[in-house]
C-alpha cells in the first residue's frame, strides 16, 4: 500500500486488528477498501515481539530450549524438535533409533493437532461453528497424550539436546494406537461437514489464488506452497530423524486457491497417521539419548542451519557457536512470518470476507511472526 | 356462571378491551418464548456440537435467559462520541416495535385466537416487518464507525433482494387462496385439504431461504458476521439496547417462522385431519405434556443434586396436571389450533437452528447472486407455473404439485447450467 494516506474520495481505510476475532492474535492488517473490495493491505506486526532470537545470546544451549516452545505455541514440540537437531548438528551427536521414532510420533501428533487447530479456526472464521468443537475434541485426545509423556501440554519442551528427556510411559503405544484408529473417521466427519458443501466451495475456491511462481519468490512453504502444486516437504527433500525410513505421500493442490490448501491440510493428517503408525511398528526399547556431555560447549566457530517440515512450512534455526556455552548467534526461520509475506499478493482484488479467509489459510501463529 | 357471562358481554361490547388483553397476553407469550428461544438455541446447537450449553444458572442453565436479560439491564448504556444521539438512540426502538407489533395479525388459531383479522393481513405484515431495516440502518449509520456501517450496508441490500424472492414466493400462495387475509388462507387450505407446501413445495423452499435471510442467520448473517465485522451493525450498542436488537432479530424468527406456517404448513390446522383413523392426534397436546413429564423426570433421576432432583419431580408433576387438564374434551378442542400452530413454528425455529450449526456463511457477492440469479428466477417460475395450471386445471392438488416440481426442476436444471465454480474435486497424493 504505497499510497495509504492519499485516499481517494470513495477508499476507505479499515483497520483489522490487533484486536479482532479473525486475525488470530495481535495481528494489524490495514486494508485499503473500493467498497468491500480491497485494494490494497499492509500487514503491521511487532505485537508480540519478545526477542527470542537475541534471549539466545544470552542463555546456554538447553536453557534457550523451552524458549522456542513459545514461538510457535501451537506446535511446540516440532519447534523444540527443530532446534534440538540443529543443536546435535552442531555436536555431531548421533541419535539412538528410540529417541528417533519417539521424535517422529510426538511430532506428527502434533503437525495433527496444528492443523486441527487450524481447521477449527478457519472454518469458524468461514461461518461454519461447529467445525471447531469438534476438531478440539480430537486435539485434547493429542494434548492428553503429551500431558501422560511430559506433564506439559502447550509448551511442552518434549525433548533434550541429545535425545528425550524422558522415556516413553507405559500406556503411550496403546494411547496412540487407539488415536491412530478412530482418527481417520473423524477426518472423514469434518470432510462431511466441508469438502462438499456448497457454500464452503464457493467460499474457497478461487479465493486467494497463489501461482507456485509467487510463492517461491515470495519464500512461502509448508502447505500452503503445496497448495500451489509445489511437490515440497523437507521430510522427503532433506530427510532428518527417520523420515527416509518411513513411507507417505507429499499431498500437492494444482490451483493453489484455499479449498486446494485447505484438501492439502486434510491429506497431511491423514499421511501423519500413516507416518504415526510405522513409526510405531519400529519402536523398539533402547537408549534415549546420544552421546552428549553435562555441559554443551560446541567447538569455536561452527555455524549450522537444520530445518525441519514444521506444521506451517519450513522451520528453520541457524546456529553459531564461538566456543563458550552460549551460542553465538540463533536466527529463527519461522514459516508463518515468511507465509505472512504472501498475504497482500492474495488479498488484492477480493472482498472483505475473503480477507479473514485467507488470513486462515495461511495458518499464522503470532507468537511465531513476532518471535 | 353469571359472573363469566356478564364478563363474556363486556368483552364482545368493548372490542377495544378485548383487543388489548390479547395484545398484552401476546406480548408477554411473546417476550417469554424470545428470551426461550435464545435458551433453545444454546442448548440445540450445544448438543449438535459434543458440548452442554448453559448450565449454571439453574437446574440444567434453565434460567440462563433471565440472568442474562438482567445483566443487559443493568449494563451500562454507552453512545460512542461522534454518534448522532438522537437516530442512535432511536434505531433499536424502531427495529424492536416492528417485529412485536407484526404479530398483531397473525391468527394463532381458529375463530378469536388472533388480534386481528385485516382483510390485508399479509400486505400489513410485509410492510411492518420491512420498517425493521429502517432501525438496522439508521443505527448502523449513527455509530460513527466503519464496521457497523459495513453491516448495515450489508443488511439494506440483503433486505431488499430477498423480501423481492419472499414475496414471490407469497404470491403463488396468494393465487391459490385468491385473499391476502391469514385467516382466509389458512382456511382455503382446510378447504382444499391440503396444505400449500404440497400444493407448492418450490415456493415453500424459496420462502424459508429468503426467510433465513431476512432474519439475518446463518448462513445469510453477513450484517453481523463476527468473524469479519466484529459485531455487524450492533458493533458499538451495549447494554438493553443491544438487547432491543437481539429481541428484534428472534422475533423476526418467529415471525419468519410463522408465516411459513400460516402460508404453507397449514396454520393451526391437525395435521391429517381428514383421514379418519389418525383422529388419535387429537390428543397430541395430552402426549406431549405427559413425554415432557417423563423427560423432566429422566433429568431429575440423573441429576445428583437435591434441589435439583425435587425441581425436576415437581415440573414433572406439573406436567401431568397440566396434562390432565388438557385432556378435557373442552380444553383439548379449545387448544387444538394453538398447539398445532406452535408445533408447527417449533419445528421451523428448529430448523433455523440446525442451519446455523451445519453451513459456513456465504461471500456478499455469493449472497446476492444466489438471491438475484437463483432465487428470484425460481420464484418466477413457480408463480408462472402455478397461475397457468390453475387457470387451466383449477385448485386440484395432483396437477399443481406435479407441474410444479418439474417446472421447479427445469429452472434448477437452466440455472445450474450456468453455474461455473464450486465444484468438489480432490488433490494429488490423496488416499483414504
Amino acid at each position: 500500500m504505497a499510497e495509504a494516506t492519499f485516499l481517494d474520495s470513495n477508499e476507505l481505510l479499515v483497520n483489522m486488528g490487533p484486536q479482532h476475532p479473525a486475525t488470530h492474535g495481535v495481528l494489524r492488517v490495514k486494508l485499503r477498501l473500493d467498497g468491500e473490495r480491497v485494494l490494497g493491505s499492509e500487514c503491521v506486526i511487532g505485537y508480540l515481539h519478545r526477542g527470542v532470537e537475541k534471549i539466545a545470546e544470552n542463555r546456554t544451549y538447553a536453557q534457550f530450549a523451552p524458549y522456542t516452545d513459545r514461538m510457535d505455541y501451537v506446535a511446540a514440540v516440532t519447534n523444540g524438535m527443530g532446534y534440538c537437531e540443529a543443536v546435535e548438528k552442531l555436536l555431531g551427536v548421533e541419535l539412538p533409533p528410540r529417541a528417533q521414532w519417539t521424535r517422529m510420533i510426538l511430532a506428527e501428533l502434533q503437525r495433527i493437532a496444528s492443523h486441527l487447530l487450524w481447521l477449527g479456526t478457519h472454518a469458524l472464521d468461514l461461518g461454519a461453528m461447529t467445525p471447531v468443537f469438534y476438531t478440539f475434541r480430537e486435539r485434547e485426545e493429542i494434548l492428553n497424550i503429551f500431558e501422560s509423556y511430559c506433564g506439559a501440554r502447550l509448551t511442552t519442551h518434549a525433548f533434550r539436546i541429545g535425545g528425550l528427556q524422558y522415556d516413553l510411559y507405559d500406556e503411550f503405544e496403546t494411547d496412540v494406537r487407539k488415536f491412530c484408529d478412530y482418527f481417520p473417521g473423524k477426518i472423514d466427519e469434518y470432510e462431511q461437514l466441508l469438502t462438499t458443501n456448497r457454500i464452503w466451495m464457493e467460499r474457497t475456491q478461487g479465493v486467494g489464488v497463489l501461482s507456485a511462481e509467487d510463492a517461491i519468490a515470495l519464500g512461502v512453504t509448508g502447505p500452503v506452497l503445496r497448495g500451489s502444486g509445489m511437490h515440497w516437504d523437507i521430510r522427503k527433500a532433506q530427510p532428518y530423524e527417520a523420515y527416509d525410513k518411513v513411507e507417505f505421500d507429499v499431498p500437492t493442490g494444482e490451483h493453489g486457491d484455499t479449498y486446494d490448501r485447505y484438501l492439502v491440510r486434510i491429506q497431511e493428517m491423514r499421511q501423519s497417521v500413516r507416518i504415526i503408525r510405522q513409526c510405531l511398528e519400529r519402536l523398539e526399547p533402547g537408549p534415549i539419548f546420544g552421546k552428549v556431555g553435562k555441559i554443551i560447549k560446541p567447538p569455536a566457530g561452527i555455524e549450522v542451519y537444520h530445518s525441519i517440515e514444521g506444521p506451517k512450512g519450513e522451520l528453520g534455526y541457524f546456529v553459531v557457536s564461538d566456543g563458550t556455552v552460549n551460542p553465538y548467534r540463533v536466527r529463527i526461520r519461522p514459516p508463518s512470518f515468511l507465509n505472512l509475506q504472501a498475504l497482500d499478493k492474495m488479498v488484492r482484488g477480493h472482498l472483505v470476507a475473503d480477507v479473514v479467509a485467507i488470513i486462515g489459510t495461511i495458518d499464522i501463529v503470532l507468537g511465531e511472526v513476532d518471535r | 356462571m353469571a359472573a363469566t357471562q356478564e364478563v363474556a358481554r363486556f368483552l364482545s361490547d368493548h372490542s377495544l378491551v378485548e383487543a388489548t388483553l390479547k395484545i398484552v397476553v401476546v406480548f408477554a407469550v411473546l417476550s417469554g418464548l424470545v428470551a426461550y428461544l435464545v435458551y433453545l438455541e444454546r442448548k440445540v446447537l450445544a448438543f449438535m456440537q459434543a458440548r452442554l450449553g448453559p448450565m449454571r444458572v439453574g437446574p440444567w442453565g434453565i434460567l440462563q435467559p433471565i440472568a442474562d436479560g438482567l445483566k443487559l439491564l443493568l449494563k451500562e448504556d454507552l453512545v460512542p462520541a461522534g454518534a448522532d444521539r438522537t437516530v442512535f438512540l432511536l434505531a433499536p426502538v424502531i427495529s424492536v416495535v416492528a417485529a412485536f407489533s407484526v404479530f398483531a395479525a397473525i391468527p394463532y388459531g381458529p375463530g378469536g385466537w388472533t388480534i386481528t383479522n385485516p382483510n390485508v393481513g399479509i400486505l400489513l405484515i410485509l410492510g411492518l416487518s420491512s420498517l425493521g431495516i429502517y432501525g438496522i440502518i439508521l443505527g448502523g449509520w449513527s455509530s460513527n464507525s466503519h464496521y457497523p456501517l459495513i453491516g448495515s450496508f450489508r443488511s439494506a441490500a440483503q433486505l431488499v433482494s430477498y423480501e423481492v424472492a419472499a414475496g414471490l414466493a407469497i404470491v403463488s400462495v396468494l393465487l391459490i387462496a385468491n385473499s391476502l387475509s391469514l385467516v382466509a388462507i389458512v382456511q382455503r387450505q382446510q378447504q382444499m385439504g391440503a396444505w400449500n407446501v404440497f400444493l407448492n413445495p418450490v415456493a415453500f423452499v424459496i420462502y424459508l431461504i429468503a426467510g433465513v435471510a431476512e432474519t439475518n442467520r446463518n448462513p445469510f448473517d453477513l450484517p453481523e458476521a463476527e468473524s469479519e465485522l466484529t459485531g455487524g451493525f450492533h458493533t458499538e450498542y451495549s447494554g438493553f439496547r443491544f438487547a432491543l436488537y437481539f429481541m428484534a432479530e428472534y422475533t423476526n424468527m418467529v415471525l419468519i417462522a410463522s408465516l411459513a406456517v400460516v402460508l404453507f404448513l397449514g396454520g393451526w390446522l391437525r395435521p391429517f385431519e381428514s383421514v379418519r383413523w389418525l383422529s388419535l392426534l387429537k390428543y397430541a397436546p395430552a402426549a406431549a405434556l405427559v413425554g415432557a413429564a417423563v423427560f423432566v423426570l429422566w433429568l431429575g433421576l440423573k441429576s445428583r443434586v437435591r434441589a435439583e432432583r425435587i425441581f425436576f419431580a415437581a415440573l414433572a408433576m406439573g406436567c401431568v396436571l397440566l396434562a390432565a387438564v388438557v385432556a378435557m374434551p373442552a380444553v383439548l378442542e379449545a387448544i387444538q389450533g394453538v398447539f398445532w400452530f406452535t408445533v408447527k413454528v417449533m419445528a421451523i425455529l428448529y430448523a433455523f437452528i440446525w442451519y446455523r450449526a451445519t453451513f459456513p456463511r456465504y461471500r456478499f457477492d455469493q449472497l446476492m447472486t444466489v438471491g438475484w440469479q437463483r432465487l428470484i428466477p425460481l420464484a418466477l417460475s413457480s408463480l408462472i407455473v402455478t397461475a397457468i395450471m390453475l387457470v387451466w386445471t383449477g385448485q386440484r392438488l395432483a396437477p399443481l404439485l406435479v407441474a410444479n416440481v418439474l417446472g421447479g426442476a427445469l429452472t434448477v436444471l437452466i440455472l445450474s447450467a450456468r453455474q461455473d465454480s464450486g465444484r468438489f474435486r480432490t488433490i494429488e497424493g490423496a488416499t483414504r
